[in-house]
């Protein structure tokens, strides 16, 4: 811990903090102010239709006669009592296996899905990495750049001032000037993920909520990529990363949360947690 | 490290002496640094200050919505003209042919035209309304803005395919016979309360069909119902004759016969002021202010819900 301490007064930004070492001996900590605080949160999704036993019309029917409350709705508690503080110039890596509540958790610290119980408090407004699902494929390239932009709430000038720069960053005309004023269902795929990368990479964040699948496209672009993620995790007042890939989540991050179906498995120095969960992981195979 | 979105905490360099922190409630150890629970619901001027913050979104929304309607149709935007002129058709067969609705109504289709138009900005905004949230449930999921946008902009989108079938309006009614006259001057205010009415319907319907996704599948009947109790086709007069007084008044106040009305009585010379119910322009205001501020109200009551699905 004391040399946790040395290191964080000389870089400021990176510093480490444990927090089940610290809580032990808690006096004359020194540490940066928190900027997302989770008390306790529950994540319940409702879902519709999923199909108890016999999906048919006619069953549907006799669930209704019979009077149970809403048929076909089955309860999902994702998140379930996860309780962290993240501070100020944190890096936190997110693992665990498939469906075990990490891109859950995401959402409910930005806000974007609602907790069943406890809560979550943040400085400033987390945001989400991505704008996939405000863009159209029936529109141009350049359309969706403006459309992209305004709908994570730049204004029209900020758009204009940086139109040029996420198409070079994307690297969408490097063949032909003409491919941004095609519709996107035109691209191929990978062309299409490098546009709404460099589109949701636009803009800069206090909290910064970064959801797998950073690297696509070519090897260059990729390269691209990992360097602009590194200058917004840089600008970022607190990154928390979500990835299957444990040598990103080593390079990006200090910290790590290990959720393991919706429980808070362990909260810890990257290396230490990383070693339990691939431990675990082997375990499964 | 500093930079512009720090606003209640120090910045990262700044170390503090936290050692007692560990033992704070997270509640107050969030109160110390002035942190909010993310997610929140603002105040209603808060609100309406980020719903007007991102007016610029809303209005790309509907555009491009507009744009990518029949982007795949090989005579694309033509449409937006073709739609109205083959929905006046089919209802001119049925009813001025078929039935003979059109001896009993002098200049009929435009008369017929007219009531279809109106009618349909209202039915599609209620439809494109209680989608809003529950179609569009991934980009809620994704990026902040406040969720009153999507009916919104859904209904703004369907007030742009409204000025081409008014546009579409205009010329049938001229090749029928009618004049231009001063009275067109009235086309503009009865379709900004109409779209007022519409706007605060959608916001209303969005949470409703948030809540009841069963709602999408109800909708439809009730609006068909409403279209035949809204005289789209006859001349509303024709039931009112016979009906007991508090009938009467209840279908001449119908929001969507009221705004018709006035659309024919701007639109057509035949159709005289006598024509009118009593106290249109305080209903059709009315209406406008009742059911779109209320609509907004309602919608934002339930802001934070939305994200759940």
């Amino acid at each position: 811990m004391a040399d946790n301490q040395a290191s964080a007064q000389q870089t400021s930004a990176h510093q480490i903090s444990a927090q089940q070492a610290s809580a032990q001996q808690a006096s004359a900590q020194r540490r940066s102010a928190p900027t997302v605080i989770v008390d306790d949160v529950h994540v319940v999704y409702r879902v519709h239709g999923s199909g108890t036993g016999r999906g048919s019309a006619t069953s549907a029917l006799g669930r209704l006669a019979t009077r149970r409350t809403l048929p076909g709705t089955r309860e999902v508690h994702a998140v379930k009592g996860v309780s962290l503080v993240a501070r100020r110039g944190e890096a936190v890596g997110l693992v665990g296996t498939n469906g075990s509540g990490k891109s859950t958790l995401l959402r409910t610290i930005a806000g974007l899905l609602p907790p069943e119980r406890g809560r979550v408090y943040t400085d400033g407004q987390p945001s989400l990495l991505g704008v996939n699902a405000a863009l159209m494929n029936d529109l141009s390239g350049e359309r969706n750049v403006a459309l992209g932009c305004l709908a994570m709430g730049m204004s029209p000038e900020q758009v204009r001032e940086r139109y040029s720069g996420i198409v070079d960053f994307s690297g969408i005309n490097e063949r032909d000037e003409f491919t941004i004023h095609m519709p996107m269902r035109t691209y191929s795929s990978g062309m299409a993920a490098r546009l709404r990368f460099s589109i949701a990479a636009a803009k800069t964040h206090d909290v910064l909520l970064i959801d797998e699948a950073l690297s696509t496209g070519d090897s260059g672009f990729q390269r691209r990529s990992k360097e602009r993620i590194e200058e917004l995790r840089e600008q970022a007042g607190t990154v928390f990363l979500v990835s299957h890939n444990n040598t990103t989540i080593r390079e990006t991050c200090d910290r790590t949360l290990w959720l393991e179906s919706g429980v808070l498995r362990m909260d810890g120095p990257t290396d230490e947690v990383l070693a339990a969960y691939e431990d675990f992981a082997k375990g499964r195979k | 490290m500093s930079h512009p979105g720090i606003r209640t905490s120090p910045p990262s360099g700044v170390l503090l002496d936290t050692g007692d922190e560990d033992d704070l409630p997270p509640h107050l150890l969030a109160a110390r640094y002035g942190l909010e629970v993310s997610g929140a619901r603002p105040s209603l001027p808060a609100y309406t200050r980020q719903v007007w913050f991102r007016r610029h979104f809303v209005t790309a929304y509907a555009t491009a919505r507009l744009t990518s309607m029949y982007a795949n149709a090989r005579l694309g935007q033509l449409w937006q003209v073709m739609t109205p002129l083959l929905n006046a058709g089919v209802y001119y067969l049925i009813f001025g042919v078929l039935m003979g609705t059109r001896h009993t109504v002098t200049n009929f289709i435009p008369y017929l035209c007219t009531g279809v138009f109106v009618y349909s900005f209202t039915q599609a905004s209620v439809l494109a309304g209680t989608r809003a949230v529950q179609g569009n449930l991934s980009l809620i999921r994704a990026l902040h803005f406040p969720r009153a946008c999507l009916p919104v902009a859904l209904t703004l989108n369907q007030l742009q395919q409204t000025l081409f079938s008014t546009g579409v309006l205009a010329v049938i009614v001229l090749a029928f016979g009618e004049p231009l006259t001063v009275r067109w001057l009235l086309v503009p205010p009865v379709l900004v309360a109409q779209t007022l009415f519409n706007m605060g319907l959608a916001l209303a319907m969005a949470r409703v069909g948030a809540k009841y996704t069963d709602a999408a599948q109800l909708v439809p009947f009730v609006t068909r119902t409403w279209l035949y109790f809204s005289g789209v086709f006859y001349n509303l007069t024709t039931l009112t004759k016979h009906a007991p007084g508090w009938a009467g008044t209840l279908l001449e106040a119908n929001p969507a016969h009221v705004y018709i009305t006035l659309m024919r009585y701007a639109l057509m010379r035949s159709v005289p002021a006598s024509n009118l119910p009593p106290h249109v322009w305080v209903l059709a205001i009315g209406w406008a202010l009742v059911i779109g501020i209320g609509g907004y109200v309602y919608f934002w009551q339930a802001e934070e819900e939305y994200g759940r699905g």
